[in-house]
C-alpha cells in the first residue's frame, strides 16, 4: 500500500479529501469525544533524529484514535548504531507494525523505506528533502484561516534552501494556484530544481531578498528558522538573520485576516510581541498537526472516517 | 574527409565492437563508463575529434576481442545517447545495435548528492535514476529528488 512520501503522491480532491476528515476529527483531538477507529492498529514510530512535535503528535494522533504506538527509540541505543541498514530496519519494523511514520537525516530516505517496505510509510523528513504529513496541518491551517486554500497570495520566509517544510508546501500551494513569494538571503534561496518545478506547473513565483515589501498584500506569511550553523561565520548569519525577523510593528499595514505561521521551534524570527496579534497563528498550527495525522493515518490505513462524529465538530 | 578515411585511421579489427558517433571528446569517458581501463588486457584504438558529416566531430573507439552487451552499451546513454554500435565478427558486421534509454537507469550509476540515501555501500537497493528529458538529458534520483550533473555522474559509475 502506498504511503505518503512527497504531496505528489495525493491529488487535489485527496488533500481536500482528508482535510475535511481531518475537521470532523476535531472533537477526537480535542479529546472531547473518544473515537477508536484505530483500534488493534500499531504506528511504528522511526525517528532517526530528533523531533518533538512531529514524533510526538503522531503518537497523539494514534492513541486518540484507539491505536498503539512503538518507538525506534533513541538512535544511539538501537541497533543502527550498530551498523544496521535501513533496508533491514524497515523489513523488522514492517513486520512489527501496520504503518510507519519515519525522519531520517538522509535524504530519499523515505522513498528508500518505502521501496523496502509493504505497509505505508509517512514522512516526517527526509533531510532537506519533504515533509508532506507538516505540508498537511500548514494546509488545514490555511484552510481554517481562510475557509479555501485556492488564490491566495502566501510568503514563505528564511531559509528556503534546507527547509524542508516549505519545499513540500510550495508544491501543493501551487497546485491550489496560490501566488508565491519567496523571501531569503540569497544563500538560502529555493533550490532551482523547485523553483523550475514550480514554474513547470504554470506557477506565480517571485523570488526576493525582502520580507518586508509584499507583508500588505499577503494572506499567509510562512516563517521559517535560519539555522547559524548554515553560516561560514558567526557576522554574517547576524547581518543575515537580523533582516528576516517579523515584530508586531511590522504588522501595521496587514490585511485584518493575514496569518502568520511557523513550523517551530522559533528562535529570534517571531519576535514574542507577534504573539498577542490576531495575526499569529504557529501554535494552532502545532495543534493541527494532531488532526491532520490522525486523518492521514486513517486514510493510509483504509480507515474510513465517519461522516457524523458528534461532540461538537 | 570521409567515413571510410576516418575508419581506416586505425586498423580495421577482426573480432570485437566499433563505437562509432561519440560526441567528440568524450571518448575517454565513453572507456571509463564501460570500464575499459589501466587494467583491461584487451587491445583498444580510439581516434578523437575526426570529422563528421552529422555531428561535425566526433571520436570513435574499437575494442577488439570483446562484445559489448546491451547492458554495457546502455551505460553509454549517459554521454554518448547516439552512438552506433557494431559488433564485428570476421572483419564484418555481424549486428547492430542501438543504445536503449528506458525511463529509468537503473544500477549504472549511484547518485551525485553527499547526502543521498543510496550514499550507503551497504544499502541494498538498485540505484535508480529517473529520466526527465532525452535532449538534453535530465536526470533525477528516485529516492532523494536531485538532480544528477552529468560531469560529475561519470565518477559514480557502479
Amino acid at each position: 500500500m502506498p504511503g505518503l512520501i512527497t504531496m505528489d503522491d495525493l491529488s487535489n480532491e485527496e488533500i481536500l479529501s482528508i482535510l475535511d476528515d481531518a475537521q470532523r476529527l476535531l472533537p477526537v483531538a480535542e479529546g472531547k469525544t473518544y473515537l477508536p477507529l484505530l483500534q488493534g492498529k500499531i504506528l511504528g514510530n522511526l525517528f532517526f533524529e530528533p523531533s518533538t512535535r512531529t514524533r510526538m503528535s503522531f503518537e497523539t494522533a494514534m492513541k486518540r484514535l484507539g491505536g498503539d504506538v512503538v518507538n525506534l527509540g533513541d538512535v544511539k541505543t538501537s541497533s543502527v548504531v550498530k551498523g544496521e541498514t535501513l533496508f533491514d530496519t524497515i523489513q523488522m519494523v514492517d513486520g512489527y507494525t501496520d504503518i510507519i511514520a519515519m525522519r531520517h537525516p538522509r535524504q530519499g530516505a523515505a522513498q528508500y523505506a518505502q521501496d523496502a517496505a509493504r505497509v505505508p510509510i509517512l514522512n516526517g523528513g527526509d533531510g532537506a528533502g519533504h515533509h508532506p504529513t507538516q505540508t498537511m496541518l500548514d494546509l488545514f491551517t490555511i484552510q481554517q484561516a481562510h475557509g479555501r486554500l485556492d488564490g491566495l497570495k502566501v510568503i514563505l520566509a528564511g531559509d528556503l534552501r534546507y527547509g524542508r517544510t516549505v519545499h513540500s508546501l510550495s508544491h501543493a500551494l501551487t497546485r491550489f494556484g496560490c501566488e508565491l513569494i519567496l523571501a531569503s538571503p540569497s544563500l538560502l534561496k529555493m533550490p532551482p530544481e523547485i523553483v523550475a518545478d514550480l514554474n513547470a506547473h504554470g506557477a506565480n513565483v517571485t523570488e526576493t531578498e525582502d520580507l518586508l515589501g509584499s507583508i500588505e498584500t499577503a494572506d499567509v506569511v510562512y516563517m521559517t528558522r535560519i539555522q547559524k550553523e548554515r553560516f561560514a561565520d558567526e557576522d554574517e548569519y547576524a547581518k543575515v538573520a537580523g533582516a528576516y525577523k517579523l515584530h508586531a510593528s511590522n504588522l501595521d499595514g496587514a490585511k485584518e485576516d493575514m496569518i502568520i505561521m511557523h513550523p517551530l521551534p522559533r528562535v529570534d524570527e517571531i519576535h514574542p510581541s507577534v504573539d498577542q496579534t490576531r495575526h499569529a497563528r504557529y501554535f494552532e498550527q502545532a495543534f493541527n498537526g494532531v488532526v491532520a495525522r490522525m486523518a492521514l493515518l486513517c486514510r493510509l490505513l483504509d480507515v474510513e472516517v465517519p461522516a457524523d462524529i458528534g461532540g461538537g465538530a | 574527409m570521409s567515413q571510410e578515411h576516418n575508419m581506416r585511421r586505425v586498423t580495421a579489427i577482426r573480432n570485437g565492437t566499433v563505437i562509432d558517433h561519440i560526441p567528440a571528446g568524450h571518448g575517454m569517458r565513453v572507456l571509463e563508463m564501460l570500464g575499459i581501463n589501466k587494467r583491461s588486457s584487451v587491445p583498444v584504438s580510439m581516434v578523437m575529434n575526426v570529422p563528421s558529416k552529422k555531428m561535425g566531430t566526433k571520436d570513435i573507439i574499437k575494442v577488439e576481442d570483446r562484445e559489448l552487451t546491451q547492458d554495457e552499451l546502455n551505460r553509454l546513454a549517459l554521454v554518448a545517447p547516439d552512438a552506433h554500435v557494431a559488433i564485428i565478427r570476421a572483419y564484418s558486421v555481424a549486428e547492430k545495435l542501438t543504445i536503449e534509454l528506458g525511463d529509468e537507469i537503473v544500477n549504472v550509476v549511484r547518485c551525485t548528492f553527499s547526502n543521498c540515501i543510496t550514499t550507503n555501500p551497504r544499502e541494498p537497493l538498485a540505484h535508480r535514476l529517473k529520466i526527465l528529458s532525452r535532449v538534453p538529458l535530465e536526470l533525477r534520483c528516485h529516492y532523494c529528488g536531485r538532480p544528477q550533473d552529468l560531469d560529475e555522474l561519470v565518477n559514480n559509475v557502479l
